[in-house]
């Protein structure tokens, strides 16, 4: 489920064109919910202690990461959950660091290249080719339209067998490449860009810069993308989080330790830790840094999140 | 000159930009059509080629392997597996209480951020979310604690509380997979939610209230028809992504002999081409599972469109 490469799309073929117009920024009203009108003391009560139920939900379970990661083997089993036992975190990230030469952070160090270059350069494929859709007029549009919205839809996981059998074919699985080339791949990204590219670039702007002398790529650049920029980063921030939680793929391109990324990594180390539970404390640290990454980058960019949910499924 | 270019009148509005036909378009497209071609089109062909041949070694098994045309054969194979049915009956059951849980507990969230005497929304939005910065297999990992007895608080409460639950036997695996689901994308689809209810215009609630209607009325009868079409792509998208499940049975496999090697369709494939070293029937088994989506997509899409209209 979460091992597609690319967020969960968030729209319908039928209605895609259709979604074109309108900004998606300001979708938030103003005013409503500030005012109190119609709430007594008892269902303000039953509203927010039911957020605040479903919240704890959410965040319990990576709390209790937190503070297992604080523990050592025999603390881990012998102490209750939340109690801090001796304080061990460094010495357990002293381990991780240690284990196989420091093959944790090469892992780490690989997730964040496979996942920021997909990001950035799939992302750039994906804006460019949904700029074309919109700005662009051509013969058998809507057909390859058509085609990238089946792409939308096709589940990740029923193409990775057979590219993992083509990669075998040219001698290309166990490289980075059998990784890198297939997360380029992002036709949801494509239909975003399309609705982007509708609503931040006014054709006006274009027609001008064409008249003041500027050739398509060049306008392109310098103003089509620069516009866009806001749905840019959008588009990959949900691909780096999208690679970032790839699993399948990896795990069944590649076979050398030194090329996987965090995520297949930290499921070896699990498989470790069955008979060796010595290994357990590792798995658990390991997992607390390697979500640390994104958890900061969710939070510092919720605008652009947010924004990123909003376009594919609201009109 | 960036200025000048947006102050120019422009007074062929309408018309196609010029210098934008077939061969700029294509610079633009080739990029993208071209991964796609490698990891969309190329492997969809390649999995139909293989699924109607097989891997037959001459007389006593001796010598090469001959690959030969063998029609559906590898399908009725796939089909006739014990193993791969179960999968899937197994995959339905998944859905059946994944999905009601999920969209339900999404939907309710969202209308309880959304009612007026509602606090921190953005706080709640923030912490709601989180679970979608955790990746699938960390999520796994840490639901995998959660279930063991011994190391998990979870546990230890209900034993406090004299309930003996063992999350990870065969009756329990299931539910306790479901529950790795809805936690990884309740808050995802909140947040969707959320916006759409957002988009709900204020002045229709307005009348609403001045009609009488009180909250929950109002959320029952106004917000809820207004979301419906937010929510069908929530359906559409969350039936392809559990058809994709994958991550947390190999994951869990590995705390429990509950969650065997062919566990649901995707498991099996892998199983297939890695340990049984049959290629062909993975290939079919994957071509089965991109059917299924198109079939179960094409459903959502019909269905709901047929709602929005009525």
């Amino acid at each position: 489920m979460s091992a597609s490469t690319l967020p969960r799309p968030r729209t319908t073929p039928d209605t895609a064109t259709s979604r074109r117009t309108g900004s998606r920024f300001n979708g938030s009203r103003s005013g409503r919910g500030s005012s109190n009108r119609g709430g007594g003391f008892a269902s303000k009560l039953t509203v927010n202690g039911l957020l605040i139920i479903g919240s704890a939900y959410m965040v319990v379970p990576v709390l209790w990461l937190a503070f297992a990661s604080t523990k050592n083997a025999a603390d881990l089993y012998g102490t209750s959950a939340y109690a801090l036992g001796n304080f061990s975190l460094f010495e357990n990230i002293a381990n991780v660091a240690r284990q196989d030469g420091g093959l944790f952070f090469r892992w780490l160090g690989n997730s964040v290249m496979y996942a920021g270059v997909g990001a950035v350069l799939g992302s750039l494929i994906s804006v460019m080719a949904g700029y074309a859709f919109d700005k662009f007029q051509f013969r058998w549009k809507d057909s390859l339209f058509g085609f990238v919205l089946v792409g939308v839809l096709i589940p990740n996981t029923a193409t990775v067998l057979p590219m993992y059998l083509l990669a075998s074919l040219v001698g290309m699985t166990n490289t980075i490449w059998a990784v890198l080339i297939p997360v380029l791949c992002n036709p949801f990204g494509v239909y975003l860009a399309r609705v982007y590219s509708a609503s931040y670039v006014p054709a006006e702007t274009l027609e001008a810069a064409r008249m003041d002398g500027a050739g398509p790529i060049r306008s392109f650049f310098s103003l089509g993308l620069p516009m866009m920029m806001p749905g840019y980063i959008t588009i990959a921030l949900f691909q780096f989080v999208g690679v970032w939680n790839n699993f399948m793929l990896p795990l069944v391109m590649l076979q050398d330790q030194q090329l996987l990324p965090v995520s297949v990594g930290i499921s070896i180390w699990q498989g470790y830790s069955v008979p060796q539970p010595e290994f357990t404390p590792m798995v658990i640290t390991g997992s607390l840094l390697s979500i640390i990454p994104l958890l900061v980058a969710f939070i510092m960019l919720q605008r652009f999140w947010k924004s990123g949910l909003t376009a594919g499924s609201v009109k | 000159m960036a200025t000048q270019a947006l102050t120019t009148t422009v007074r062929r509005q309408g018309r196609a930009l010029a210098g934008t036909g077939g061969r700029t378009a294509a610079l633009f497209l080739v990029p993208f059509f071209a991964v796609f071609a490698i990891a969309m089109i190329a492997p969809v062909i390649y999995s139909l080629v293989l699924s109607f041949h097989s891997q037959q070694k001459s007389g006593l098994g001796f010598g090469e392997a001959k690959t030969v045309f063998v029609g559906l054969e590898n399908y009725v194979q796939v089909f006739q597996s014990e193993t791969f049915v179960e999968g899937i009956a197994r995959l339905g059951l998944y859905c059946l209480i994944y999905i009601p849980c999920m969209v339900g507990g999404a939907v309710v969230f969202a209308l309880l951020l959304d009612a007026t005497v509602a606090k921190a929304r953005k706080l709640f939005q923030l912490l709601v979310f989180l679970p979608h910065a955790v990746p699938g297999v960390i999520a796994a990992l840490i639901w995998a604690y959660l279930y063991t007895p011994g190391i998990s608080p979870l546990v230890q409460a209900l034993q406090g509380g004299g309930i003996q639950i063992n999350f990870l036997d065969a009756h329990m695996v299931l539910p306790s997979i479901v529950n790795i689901g809805v936690w990884e994308w309740t808050g995802y689809n909140v947040i969707i939610l959320f916006t759409a209810l957002q988009a709900v215009p204020r002045e229709i609630l307005e009348a609403a209230r001045v009609d009488g209607a009180g909250e929950i009325r109002a959320a029952i009868s106004i917000k809820f028809p207004l979301i419906l079409p937010a929510l069908s792509v929530i359906m559409l998208f969350t039936i392809i992504g559990t058809l994709q499940l994958f991550t947390e049975p190999s994951i869990i496999s590995k705390a429990t002999a509950s969650v065997t090697s062919t566990w649901v369709p995707n498991l099996w494939a892998y199983d297939a081409a890695f340990i049984r070293h049959n290629l062909n029937q993975a290939a079919a088994a994957s071509i089965i599972i991109a059917g299924l989506a198109a079939v179960l997509s094409l459903a959502v899409t019909r269905l709901s469109s047929r709602m929005n209209k009525s």
